[in-house]
């Protein structure tokens, strides 16, 4: 059974005052994510992750389509207590504090007064807040609201967390610890379904991604082969005080940092470039094939919109 | 009532409690302290009059500015801000949403309305300087003015599951203001002749009865309150909110929160 099972969800919102005409956020969206799995939507601001997001959620209804959580409807009741939600930049009662938002939502999420409490300690504990659990949430900082919201997404042991741009405003500690927060997630066999436009946290976490843009689906593809496609050419670098005059002829794109040399060429003159560094005696630091990266793939996923949009200007 | 209308209703009830919505207690016992001296000074057997009819009427205007102005923002604040993505993605039903923020604005009032209505016998105790066995019936009064709050707070937040803050204040403020004058609106409708009589005889049941629910002058004057008249109020107000408060839980039911 699947975790999310996405069948043609599509969502359009009428906008103008009087003569209201139907604006698409989300075209018919197809999409499969299996258990334990760690997907990652990606997408430029705009583009339609958060329109998923609250379609899965139930805060908005879909204007066709429709989509399984889990083997069940997104009607079923029974959904929301396997999944956990974050959305983006959270909001929370700040009148309450972080222990007494999270026995709220502990409540809300039917545990018991005795487990809840237990369970709102642990958590506090692991998202490092044990010591503010006191605190009013106004008086928190955007990282721990951050952490609060964490908290708050997997206090009831959900089988599938849903998160809306987790890292978005963070400092680099804070993305580092909800990128640990989220591989602990997997570890523990969770399914994750995060939004993001920052590539290299989706690189690091993902297993497979999904791009998104003006609200279609453009491509899917697992991260890990992605990035194993070479692209046909080497990196080599060695130390040298200038571009040896031999390498251009080997078609080397060189630049110079430092007292080192970076040259990046064809894979099929790889010998030949080995050869002229023994023949000058430059010592090489390092010979690695070029891979792909995430973000070449999600750039090609994105350009036909935008030449589509160049042609017709 | 379930665990999560029950949390709902106390969250709701904890953050007015925070956001310093009781506070409007100070300003209440300076104007029945400073109103009980005034009148202890200057009315001549009258004073018991003057202070329960004085009383009960702040006491319910205060609770119904309370219950106007944090009703029309007990779901639209919750949108405005997002904190109900977080409660909505849980195994809360949107009714129940609904239902827990009424109980918990009504526990508001009813918390508010009992330091009131102390407040109020402290003054009538100052003035009169004993209680009389006809002052049981301001406990009736008092009753009917929550039972009062109970149809505003549900119409306030009917009206804010589909219009603007502003405009909901204006829909309960006016329906409350038409709502103390049904007894004549009715009188006005079984004296008018064809369409706008019927008209009249509509709007008359259509908008809520508060005068009905208004036994302040009676009880001043030490007069009963039939049993009959309890029993009435109490279904009227439950209908009525009950009516109000389903409009609101259909309106929310299918709203998409962009």
């Amino acid at each position: 059974m699947a975790a999310i099972e996405i069948l043609d969800l599509e969502k359009s919102y009428r906008v103008g005052f009087w003569r209201q005409r139907p604006k698409l956020a989300l075209r018919p969206l197809r999409l499969t994510i299996e258990q334990g799995e760690v997907f990652g939507f990606l997408g430029p601001n705009g583009a339609g992750k958060t329109t998923t997001l609250k379609l899965l959620m139930g805060l908005v209804f879909p204007t066709a389509g429709t989509a399984r959580i889990l083997g069940m409807g997104l009607d079923d009741p029974r959904v929301k207590s396997q999944i956990g939600f974050l959305p983006e930049q959270p909001y929370f009662y700040d009148h309450l504090s972080a222990r007494e938002l999270l026995n709220y939502y502990g409540r809300l999420s039917g545990l018991s007064a005795k487990a809840c409490s237990a369970r709102v300690e642990q958590l506090l504990g692991r998202v490092g807040l044990s010591d503010s659990a006191g605190l009013q949430l106004r008086k928190f900082s955007k990282g721990m609201l951050q952490r609060v919201g964490l908290a708050q997404a997997i206090l009831h042991d959900p089988k599938l967390v849903f998160l809306d741009e987790p890292m978005s405003g963070l400092d680099p500690m804070g993305r580092r610890e909800v990128r640990d927060l989220i591989q602990q997630l997997r570890s523990e066999g969770k399914t994750v379904f995060f939004s993001t436009h920052i590539l290299s946290d989706a690189e690091a976490l993902c297993d497979r991604v999904g791009i998104i843009h003006q609200g279609e689906l453009r491509g899917v593809g697992a991260v890990a082969e992605l990035t194993s496609q070479t692209k046909g050419k080497v990196e080599v670098i060695f130390v040298a005080p200038a571009v040896p005059a031999g390498l251009a002829n080997l078609g080397a794109d060189a630049r110079v940092s430092g007292d080192m040399v970076n040259a990046v060429l064809p894979e099929e003159q790889q010998e030949a470039a080995l050869e002229l560094l023994r023949r000058e005696r430059l010592k090489l630091i390092s010979l690695t094939p070029v891979r792909n990266s995430l973000e070449e793939y999600y750039v090609q996923k994105l350009r036909p919109a935008e030449n589509r949009k160049g042609a017709s200007a | 009532m379930n665990s999560r209308i029950a949390s709902i209703a106390f969250n709701t009830f904890r953050e007015a409690v925070r956001d310093r919505v009781l506070y409007n207690l100070i300003a209440f016992a300076l104007l029945i302290s400073v109103a009980a001296i005034l009148v202890g000074e200057i009315s001549i057997d009258i004073e018991r009059l003057v202070v329960v009819n004085l009383g009960l009427t702040a006491v319910s205007l205060f609770g119904v500015v309370i219950a106007i102005f944090i009703g029309i923002g007990l779901v639209s604040k919750e949108i405005d801000k997002r904190t109900l993505y977080t409660v909505l993605s849980r195994p809360v039903r949107r009714w129940e949403f609904v239902v827990g923020k009424f109980f918990g604005l009504t526990g508001t009032l009813v918390v508010n309305t009992f330091f009131m209505a102390l407040g109020v016998f402290l003054a009538l105790l100052y003035v009169a300087h004993k209680f009389e066995k006809a002052d049981v019936w301001l406990l009736a009064a008092l009753y009917f003015i929550v039972l009062q709050f109970l149809i505003v707070c549900a119409l306030s937040l009917f009206f804010s599951s589909f219009s603007t803050p502003l405009m909901s204040a204006v829909f309960t403020f006016a329906l409350f203001v038409i709502g103390n004058l049904a007894e004549d609106l009715r009188g006005f409708a079984r004296m008018t002749p064809g369409v706008g009589g019927g008209l009249a005889t509509i709007m008359a049941y259509v908008v809520p009865n508060f005068s009905a629910l208004n036994v302040i002058s009676q009880v001043a004057h030490g007069d009963a309150v039939p049993a009959r008249l309890l029993l009435y109020n109490t279904i009227y107000a439950a209908l009525y909110s009950a009516m109000a408060i389903s409009g609101a839980v259909l309106l929310f039911q299918r709203r998409n929160l962009k």
